[in-house]
């Protein structure tokens, strides 16, 4: 299977990416060029295969670790703002949102 | 067969996001208090700041759990963990970490009383809404409106407050009975005491998925009612958006599924700016959290350690008290109201009539707002003399009210003494009551002489000189069977 | 005696402990070269100011002689890793002078074990990438020869390493970025199993596949490096393992008298060139002079962990990348109209175009009525190579093959073909789908003199026999002490 440009400008939206036209061009091919290497991998027959989303999976069993509910962080909210773009009165900025 | 709207029948399917009364975030260690200066709350995590992870807090978990049990659902020996990817600004990490295929509470329903109709005609029904899933997710964070210089200011407070989103099936069939189920769970999650239930600051929030349909047909085209967070509002709501939905129809325009807000002020409902791409999530499992294992010991653990559920201690009340399904249930509201009739029937000896007294004389009072279960003047023991002394015949169920009212007014507290001071006793010695009966005879011969004649009228008549001769504290039943003798002999 | 530079980081925690050199002398030193080499673009970041802060207190711990086996010696860590002292950019625009409220736990580990921290260490963009030529900021070149690229993504770890910038650096491992750059500049580096070293502070690529590891001159440096960099994160990483921290170094000196080692026949076939071929030949011969036996075993899926790698990782990349949107930290556009144009905006002129790329591939693949067929599909492959190795490891103790099929190539000649650059990722990929430890370690030269490493893989928790192994192997070969002219 191989893209066209719809698909390259609706994921680029939903990845939320501005592309310029020959950027989109460029990925175009490149993309498609990837899913030709892709295709092998489609062909596979995985039937009755559990997927593996934690490589550790592979060799033990794994379980998510639970920590108590202690509200115990220091924050520095200085610290933790000081990267931002814009802010004001300890909020961060940005162009109004309209719901 | 539930009742039609103009020949449409209603189909409401409910999402509620309870906020998990935990001290910490659900995958940070930050506070979860409300209302703190902005993003004084937010731990990196909650930021999203480049190189933080996830990690997981028990207390929620434990509170699923306890929710599940609460609602007889299944509890999931292993559940996982996804990304829900989207781009908003009170969203930091970009994508929300939900339970999204296996959630850890499955099933599982929700009980409860709808009343029907008004007056003469009231009724009241059971009814049972089944739940589809009940899973842990993070809380989103604030973004606020009032003009920041053209822009919207953002603060993360909120972000990463745990939620457990209970999910019902189209179950419901009018606004009543959603409205209804929605005070049922509020009741749940308060009483088991996973959640603070406070509407106002957002712990409790609903959307309302409401759709119509001719009887028979397939479920019509659903709009979702976003963020109700209050039983007024989801009411109002609901029954604006049913009408609506009615008219668009009959004017023969289609439903078009969408979200919307509701108005409060202007009473409307409208549907909201959508994101073309909102659909799209990209759900896959976040490889940062491995799955979520529940081991049946942890389940009996916080099972054994739950406070009795509002339903099984109804259906205790129902067999250790002999009340009917209805007291049980109305006097399992809250748990301060069923400990104070369990007080009022262990003090009386008479769980009937204490019920009787609790949902009448005192609800009646609350529901006029004086005053809460927490703080009745007159408490359980008290309630529990006074229903003695109507048991023992001292006192007739109008004095009592009497006594009732001096002890809410507080004009006196012990019943005895009250029942003394304002005179109250039934007159049970039968030498005063005979004296009067025989004055009553001898000066209503004529009443006398019709009774004998055969008149039944005549011997109320008398039966009424003999109470008011006693000023009404005779005993109305003493009082006919002296007569008769007397009259006979 | 050779020059401090010259030392291994062993020798050198030796000359500090005996005090013949101090922590502030060793830094100064290396400070000093790093500056002197700036061409090569190793560093994106120093700051003599801390770095002599922290020497001057290693000091005073040696001569308190409450010192461990790291203290004073310096180090210097991949931009990847958040640092409190160093502005961090993963090598991306989007983090231009990005000030991280916290250290990662890796760094604040070796800082601990009295470690001086030299800078920050250019990388590929979000470790995206095997030339280091996606560095937002400028290339790494090879001190090899200086028309080469260093491998990547942990270029500037590599040439800092090799270029004797520093004794020892820090890297992550994802598909390949620590095995391969030290494949590629002639030193020895390791990739721990997945869940061995904490994630925490190290900036997310691809979270099922990260992995921090020590990039070194020799096997025993970096045994005494991963000691220090393993452990448990509890409270900070819900991937890091419940396992003990372990003294890697213990058995670095035992025999390798009848050890297995698994050579996978799908490791040497068309695709691998002669020159390579040839050093990873005689590096396996030598084994055999060392009492090791080679078992011929398969691998049947190789080939196929090239698809699954670059639809897996993209897809954990895309969402993980997410949170660089402009409105937290890091880069925002000047000029946009609405939220969602500064959204889009801000992202286009943050992110590089490999970046870009993945993140598209991830997007898609992720998206709705492909999610099955390519990222579902990729984790139930995944599952069956990690099968493959486990039954490998029926027949042997490690698995040593190549770790690229060829030497480091020229700067440019690949960095318009994207897909050529996944295809050189074939031998160091299937180790990583499967969590399992690797290292590459120096055996000699192919083309043009360029360094050719050996890589070894071994089973879950074996990184004390892939030490130990390797470190046998240089003590009686000098592949690891050879260096490049001029530095």
């Amino acid at each position: 299977m191989s893209l066209n440009s719809e698909d390259i400008s609706r994921i680029a939206n939903l990845a939320r990416l501005q592309l310029r036209p020959d950027e989109s061009e460029r990925m175009l091919t490149q993309i498609n060029n990837f899913f030709d290497v892709v295709e092998q991998m489609r062909a596979v027959d995985t039937s009755g295969v559990e997927p593996l989303a934690h490589p550790v999976a592979a060799f033990q069993e794994v379980a998510l670790r639970l920590r108590d509910d202690v509200a115990s962080e220091v924050i520095d909210r200085e610290a933790n703002m000081r990267n931002a773009p814009a802010r004001e009165a300890g909020l961060f900025l940005v162009p109004k949102v309209i719901e | 067969m539930s009742k039609l709207i103009q020949g449409y029948e209603v189909v409401i399917g409910f999402e509620t996001h309870t906020q998990l009364s935990t001290q910490s975030k659900i995958f940070s260690r930050a506070p979860t208090a409300f209302g703190a200066e902005p993003n004084t709350q937010a731990a990196p995590v909650d930021l999203a700041l480049p190189g933080t992870l996830p990690v997981m807090n028990k207390g929620a978990v434990e509170r699923a759990i306890e929710f599940g049990l609460a609602v007889n659902a299944a509890i999931a020996p292993r559940s996982v963990f996804a990304r829900k990817n989207y781009f908003y600004p009170d969203l930091p990490k970009g994508y929300q970490i939900s339970q999204y295929e296996i959630p850890v509470v499955q099933g599982g329903s929700v009980e409860f009383f709808l009343e029907t109709g008004k007056g003469a005609d009231a009724a009241r029904e059971k009814k049972s809404v089944r739940l589809v899933r009940a899973h842990l997710e993070e809380d989103a964070g604030k973004s606020l409106h009032e003009d920041f210089v053209g822009m919207s200011g953002i603060d993360l407070n909120r972000a990463g407050t745990p939620l457990l989103e209970i999910v019902t099936e189209p179950d419901m069939r009018s606004s009543d009975e959603a409205v209804a189920y929605a005070k049922e769970l509020h009741k749940i999650v308060t009483w088991i005491g996973i959640c603070d239930g406070n509407m106002q600051e957002g712990s409790f929030r609903c959307d309302a998925n409401v759709s119509v349909r001719k009887p028979g047909q397939p479920l019509g085209t659903r709009r979702e009612i976003k963020n109700l967070n209050s039983f007024k509002f989801m009411q109002q709501a609901m029954d604006y958006e049913i009408r609506w939905q009615i008219e668009e129809i009959e004017d023969g325009r289609a439903i078009q599924q969408a979200t919307v807000l509701f108005d409060p002020d202007t009473g409307e409902t409208r549907a909201m700016r959508t994101k073309e791409d909102a659909a799209d999530y990209r759900y896959f499992p976040d490889p940062d959290l491995p799955p979520l294992v529940v081991a049946p010991e942890w389940v009996e653990r916080v099972r054994s350690q739950m406070a009795e559920l509002p339903r099984v201690m109804a259906a205790r009340f129902v067999g250790e008290y002999g009340l009917p399904e209805y007291d049980a249930t109305t006097l399992t509201q809250s748990k301060a109201m069923a400990a104070y009739f369990e007080a009022a029937a262990k003090a009386s000896g008479q769980p009937k009539l204490a019920s009787n007294w609790i949902m009448g004389e005192l609800s009646r009072r609350l529901n006029a707002g004086e005053g809460t279960i927490e703080t009745v003047p007159v408490t359980a023991q008290t309630l529990g003399s006074l229903i003695n002394r109507i048991a023992d015949g001292t006192i007739s169920n109008n004095a009592a009210r009497q006594v009732f009212d001096a002890l809410w007014s507080g004009e006196g507290r012990d019943v005895d003494a009250i029942i003394e001071a304002s005179g109250l006793k039934q007159m049970n010695d039968s030498g005063a009551l005979e004296k009067i009966i025989d004055d009553v005879i001898a000066a209503n011969a004529d009443n006398v002489a019709q009774f004998r004649a055969g008149k039944e009228k005549a011997f109320n008549a008398l039966v009424g000189q003999a109470m008011k001769a006693s000023k009404g504290k005779a005993n109305p039943a003493q009082v006919n069977e002296l007569l008769k003798k007397k009259l006979a002999g | 005696m050779s020059q401090l530079h010259d030392l291994t980081v062993a020798q050198l925690a030796a000359k500090l402990r005996s005090r013949q050199v101090s922590a502030v002398e060793a830094a100064r030193h290396f400070l000093a070269r790093g500056a002197r080499h700036e061409a090569l673009g190793a560093y994106l970041a120093t700051n003599e100011e801390v770095t002599l802060g922290q020497a001057e207190a290693a000091d005073r711990q040696l001569e308190a002689g409450s010192a461990g086996p790291l203290t004073g010696v310096p180090i210097a860590h991949k931009d990847i890793f958040v640092t409190r002292d160093f502005p961090t950019t993963a090598g991306s625009r989007m983090l231009e002078g990005y000030l991280s409220p916290f250290d990662a736990t890796v760094v604040s580990r070796l800082s601990q074990a009295g470690m001086v921290t030299l800078g920050k260490l250019n990388c590929d963009e979000y470790a995206m990438g095997s030339s280091n030529e996606n560095s937002a900021f400028k290339p790494v070149k090879n001190p090899w020869d200086t028309s080469r690229i260093p491998g990547g993504s942990s270029g500037g770890s590599a040439v800092a390493v090799a270029a004797r910038l520093a004794p020892a650096a820090t890297g992550t491992d994802t598909g390949g970025s620590i095995r391969q750059p030290a494949s590629f500049t002639g030193i020895t580096g390791i990739k721990p199993t997945y869940g061995r070293a904490s994630r925490y502070g190290m900036i997310a690529f691809a979270s099922s596949l990260d992995q921090a590891g020590p990039m070194a001159r020799t096997a025993e440096d970096c045994a005494l490096l991963l000691s220090a960099i393993c452990g448990p994160d509890p409270d900070r990483d819900s991937t890091s393992l419940d396992v003990p921290a372990e003294d890697f170094s213990r058995s670095l000196d035992a025999s390798i008298e009848g050890l297995r080692i698994g050579v996978p026949r799908e490791f040497f076939g068309a695709g691998l060139a002669d020159d390579v071929r040839a050093v990873i030949d005689a590096a396996l011969q030598q084994y055999q002079k060392l009492g090791a036996r080679l078992v011929e075993i398969s691998l049947p899926r190789t080939e196929l962990s090239i698809p699954v790698y670059y639809i897996i990782a993209p897809a954990e990349a895309s969402s993980n990348l997410s949170r660089f949107d402009g409105v937290k930290f890091g880069h925002r556009a000047r000029q946009y109209g609405d939220l969602l144009e500064m959204y889009k905006q801000t992202r286009e002129e943050g992110f590089g175009d490999e970046v870009k790329r993945r993140i598209m591939i991830g997007t898609y693949v992720l998206s709705h009525g492909y999610y099955d067929a390519y990222y579902l599909q990729a984790q139930k492959i995944r599952r069956m190579i990690a099968d493959d190795f486990r039954q490998a490891f029926t027949q042997c103790d490690v698995i040593a093959g190549p770790v690229a099929p060829t030497v480091a190539w020229k700067i440019g000649e690949k960095s318009d073909d994207p897909v050529a650059n996944y295809l050189a990722d074939i031998f160091t990929l299937p180790a990583s789908l499967a969590g399992l430890p690797g290292m590459s370690l120096p055996a000699g030269s192919g083309a043009g003199d360029m360094p050719v490493g050996l890589q070894l893989i071994g089973n879950y928790f074996g990184e004390a026999k892939l030490l130990n192994a390797a470190h046998r192997f240089q003590q009686a070969t000098d592949f690891h002490l050879r260096k490049p002219e001029g530095f």
